[in-house]
């Protein structure tokens, strides 16, 4: 036996962070460093399942086939990235039926955003460039973080943001060159959509209690404010791109700084959502264990035949 | 019977014909079948693979990264394996 104490092992696993090394599943890792994976990449492939009934809810309704067909495809894309999220999770010692079970159960969070509703076809255009262009911010640099098979999911899933990102600037663009009804509709859709996004990076740093050991775990590599500038900064261009306001009276270009200034973020709705009061929150759980449940025939159908080839195979 | 733990596949993807297969990830699958479809669901939406393998996950056996310093020791004294070891001049077929 080695004679290693805990500490020594800490020691020694934070230097492998500070060179850059990658942790894999295996290796010795902080019981705290563990916890903290699994609630954060938990809480990420929650969000990718729930994220699809939003989205879900105007498949019936797009416009037209082809952005039917895209809306379809990226909905899927959503369910991939749970499931590469959750295959990565399952590597430190959770079951998928464990996390699936605490979501079904109300127990896990998942990111508030998606308990907004998609009142109009607009929406469809604003959660794509505004939900997955946050998501692509934030995602890119996770894919650079520490724990390696949170990482490779990451880059994988960052690979296909960008479609979804563009699919829906071009639903908003192709709206503002409509009619003065569907520029309404666009405009209206970002008024509502704009401060929850910004929402989505967290609270403030300095109210972000995990923010410290996450960033020195390079489970993080930069802070929630950090990576909401570097957002707002993208974001605000593409808006002014296609004649879209952003609903901020305060934002304007700071030339010193090289960033836009922003108004202050409404918290206490943050809050209020993320602990269930959201306008969406109790629709969301009914529909994930509505589809669960009356997808059960499926799972039983998928054993019998499993059962029953494996029997031949036996026979045989 | 309890449907939702279903075994683990590994699963490898080759890019294009010819290429090696690479480890792409996992899937949970009642059968190899299933297995596989899922594998392409999930991970060949975008035609990145010209092949697919799933593999039950307890089917492969890994050295472990603990004692990959003395697992791997037999080689890291061998450096006459590489041809850089010998010196020849002109005896290069590049």
């Amino acid at each position: 036996m080695l004679s290693t104490t805990e500490q020594e092992l800490e020691k020694k696993f934070q230097e492998r962070i500070d060179k850059g090394e990658s942790i894999e599943a295996k290796d010795w890792m902080p019981e705290r460093y563990r916890k903290q994976l699994i609630r954060m990449m938990g809480q990420h492939a929650h969000s990718e399942v729930v994220g699809m009934l939003p989205e879900g809810n105007w498949i019936t309704r797009a416009p037209s086939l082809r952005r039917k067909c895209v809306l379809l495809a990226k909905v899927q894309d959503e369910a991939g990235h749970g499931l590469y999220i959750y295959s990565g999770t399952e590597t430190l010692g959770i079951s998928r039926e464990q996390m699936l079970d605490e979501l079904l159960a109300g127990k896990a969070k998942y990111s508030s955003i998606f308990n907004y509703p998609t009142l109009s076809w607009a929406d469809i255009g604003a959660i794509g460039w505004l939900v997955d262009g946050a998501a692509i911010v934030n995602q890119t640099v996770l894919a650079k973080g520490s724990y390696g098979p949170y990482a490779r999911a990451m880059v994988r899933i960052c690979k296909e943001e960008n479609f979804h990102h563009k699919q829906g600037y071009e639903i908003l663009a192709t709206l503002m060159k409509g009619t003065p009804e569907q520029r309404a509709m666009a405009q209206d859709s970002i008024n509502r959509w704009w401060w929850p996004a910004l929402m989505m990076f967290g609270p403030s740093d300095k109210d972000s209690p995990n923010s410290a050991e996450l960033l020195r775990w390079k489970v993080k590599r930069y802070s929630n404010d950090e990576l909401r500038q570097r957002f707002i900064d993208r974001t605000v261009p593409q808006a002014e791109n296609i004649g879209l306001t952003l609903p901020d009276p305060d934002l304007k270009w700071n030339e010193e700084r090289q960033h836009y200034e922003f108004g202050t973020i409404n918290w206490n709705e943050f809050y209020e959502v993320i602990n269930g009061n959201g306008i969406c929150n109790k629709d969301r759980l009914k529909a994930r264990r509505k589809a669960h449940e009356e997808g059960a025939w499926v799972r039983e159908a998928a054993n019998a035949y499993a059962r029953k080839k494996s029997g031949e195979t036996i026979a045989a | 019977m309890k449907n939702d733990n279903w075994p683990l596949w590994e699963v490898f993807t080759q890019k294009r014909f010819g290429a090696p297969f690479e480890h792409a990830g996992n899937v949970h699958a009642p059968d190899k079948e299933l297995a596989l479809m899922n594998a392409r669901d999930v991970y060949s939406r975008r035609n990145e693979a010209t092949c697919i393998w799933v593999v039950p996950s307890d089917a492969i056996t890994s050295s472990t990264p603990e004692d990959m310093g003395p697992f791997f020791e037999p080689s890291n004294d061998k450096i006459y394996r590489h041809p850089n070891f010998y010196k020849t001049p002109g005896a290069s077929f590049e």
